[in-house]
């Protein structure tokens, strides 16, 4: 993990609220595995860093790319940073989907919203590793779509909106495919969502990637803990350095 | 050559920088970015008796020029402490100030006991800890209760006890004088002040222990005059604390009467913060006229 200035390369609007932010830098080359994580210092005025999850990895630019949504000041004020300026990052911070111990044929990608960024990264890593690519996108109307082009060349995609302007109407989990050929499920989003998805996908194996809010990032403030079932472990885990993906028998949702 | 040394009860230090409690874990995160033999010293995170899982989420939330937290002294307990977290720091060439937390008397006296056998340097007695249910800031608030678990510590341990104060309080000189009567060896000034912030979407606190300790530059000017203050009537070393972000603040904090200083919240901000300060240092000290560390302790009282 570094703390660098890293370059701003492209940021630009990419839906409702949603911007696209390619950033250039060492950090780049030291991405292990999709579902990791990079904490911005937005300016001075905002003191805790924001984190946002890598979406994308241009070895051969040297970038990174983060999808981010507009949730408040601090990330207002992120969008009027343009192409060309330094940012201060620390990253990439915590464990991401365990790329080496997943050995499926198919995999099922469930995100929602701001969620769905890492997936897509993932999605890349997936395939490329020869495995079948399903995906079951959430998004809250036709406004906040993003990247629907991008999963589609990698795979089957299934949409679903809140207001039902797009896709099904409903849910990520009213629209889920025939299950029985999916040996892997993966899923990214608000944490109502990973408790259903969690519910609905019982006995097949499955990553959830957890969002919190989060202190230092690095795991020595304590300040973005779940608990364990039953007390395993240490009884608790830190999302930002033992996650934020988990198996979902690990974690208390 | 500016001398940077400084020498406080239990604790040599080659700088007067150390990160604050609950800021650097057990140090093991922030190794990854710097040697952490460079800080003068460190304060690891609060143990208690019994390992505590602390509060519910959210924990944090970030304020105009600095944070809430309402954490909960989650911690392992003195006994994991002692044997999973503390043998990774032995190590390090740095002095090992270990802060006890209770609920009660007798919490506090088992932890310092057991902790003051374990190999650190000295102890650092959390009465002032706003987030906790029981115990931790009402020891802090009353005189006599303060009084008393200095002197309980004082009695089971060996190792200087540095006591820190909490700022939440209307007089913190007579708090600071009740400890030093009970044979205090040192104070720690400040820290967090209780605050809350309310999401109006929700209409709800954010932190979810509704209430959370207040740190970051917004609490600086009050962590200042209370060192004023204490200093002119007490005397013990003090540790001073609260929104350090700059060599500037330090020679601040070394002028209204601290012998060294903790690092809190800045560590969030920037993992090198530690390192960058203490590299800084010299220079600043020199660009206000000063040669050495203790030349600027206590200069706006002559």
């Amino acid at each position: 993990m570094l703390r660098e200035w890293m370059t701003i390369v492209t940021h630009q609007q990419i839906a409702h609220q949603t911007y696209l932010l390619e950033l250039q830098g060492e950090i780049a080359g030291l991405v292990d595995n999709p579902g990791q994580f990079v904490h911005l210092q937005i300016s001075e005025q905002y003191f805790l860093r924001r984190p946002v999850s890598i979406a994308d990895v241009s070895p051969i630019k040297g970038t990174i790319t983060l999808l981010y949504k507009v949730m408040g000041e601090g990330t207002e004020a992120l969008t009027k940073k343009g192409a060309g300026e330094k940012i201060d990052v620390v990253g990439p911070g915590g464990k991401g989907f365990p790329m080496d111990e997943i050995n499926s044929k198919k995999a099922l990608l469930i995100g929602g919203g701001i969620g769905i960024p890492p997936l897509y990264y993932l999605a890349k890593e997936l395939t490329a590793k020869g495995i079948e690519v399903v995906s079951v996108l959430g998004f809250r109307s036709e406004n906040d779509l993003f990247y629907l082009e991008e999963f589609k060349s990698l795979g089957e995609v299934h949409i679903t909106t809140n207001d039902g302007s797009v896709g099904t109407q409903g849910f990520v989990t009213d629209a889920l495919p025939a299950l029985d050929t999916i040996e892997t499920y993966f899923t990214c989003g608000p944490t109502v969502m990973l408790k259903n998805v969690k519910e609905k996908l019982d006995g097949i194996p499955g990553y959830i990637s957890i969002e919190e809010r989060m202190g230092c990032g690095i795991g020595a403030c304590f300040a973005c803990v779940l608990e364990t079932p039953g007390g395993c472990g240490k009884g608790y885990v830190k999302v930002c350095s033992d996650g934020p993906v988990f198996r979902p028998e690990e974690v208390i949702l | 050559m500016i001398d940077t040394t400084v020498k406080l009860p239990g604790i040599h230090m080659k700088n007067p920088i150390m990160p604050a409690s609950g800021c650097f874990g057990f140090g093991k995160e922030f190794s990854q970015f710097y040697d952490l033999s460079l800080l003068g010293a460190i304060i690891i995170k609060a143990s208690t008796g019994e390992r505590r899982f602390g509060n519910q989420t959210p924990r944090v939330a970030e304020t105009s020029s600095g944070m809430l937290n309402a954490i909960g002294l989650q911690n392992p307990g003195v006994d994991g402490v002692i044997a999973d977290e503390l043998p990774f720091l032995y190590p390090y060439k740095t002095p090992i100030i270990a802060n006890v937390a209770g609920s009660t008397l007798e919490e506090y006296s088992l932890v310092a006991e057991k902790l003051s056998k374990s190999g650190v340097h000295a102890l650092e007695i959390n009465i002032s800890c706003p987030n906790v249910k029981e115990g931790g800031v009402q020891f802090g608030t009353d005189p006599e209760l303060a009084y008393e678990v200095t002197k309980q510590v004082k009695k089971v341990s060996s190792l200087p006890v540095y006591i820190k104060l909490s700022p939440n309080v209307t007089d913190i000189v007579g708090l600071a004088k009740a400890v030093e009567k009970a044979g205090a060896d040192g104070l720690s000034m400040i820290n967090t002040l209780t605050g809350m912030r309310i999401d109006p979407h929700t209409r709800k606190p954010i932190i979810a222990n509704q209430t959370g300790g207040l740190s970051g530059p917004a609490i600086k000017p009050v962590a200042i005059r209370m060192i004023h203050q204490v200093y002119q009537e007490v005397d013990l070393p003090i540790i001073g604390m609260g929104g350090i972000e700059t060599t500037d603040d330090i020679v601040e904090y070394l002028l209204a009467g601290a012998s060294a200083v903790a690092i809190g919240s800045a560590n969030f901000k920037n993992p090198n913060i530690c390192k960058e300060l203490i590299h800084e240092l010299p220079e600043t000290l020199q660009k206000f006229g000063f040669n050495s560390v203790k030349e600027a302790v206590g200069g706006a009282h002559h």
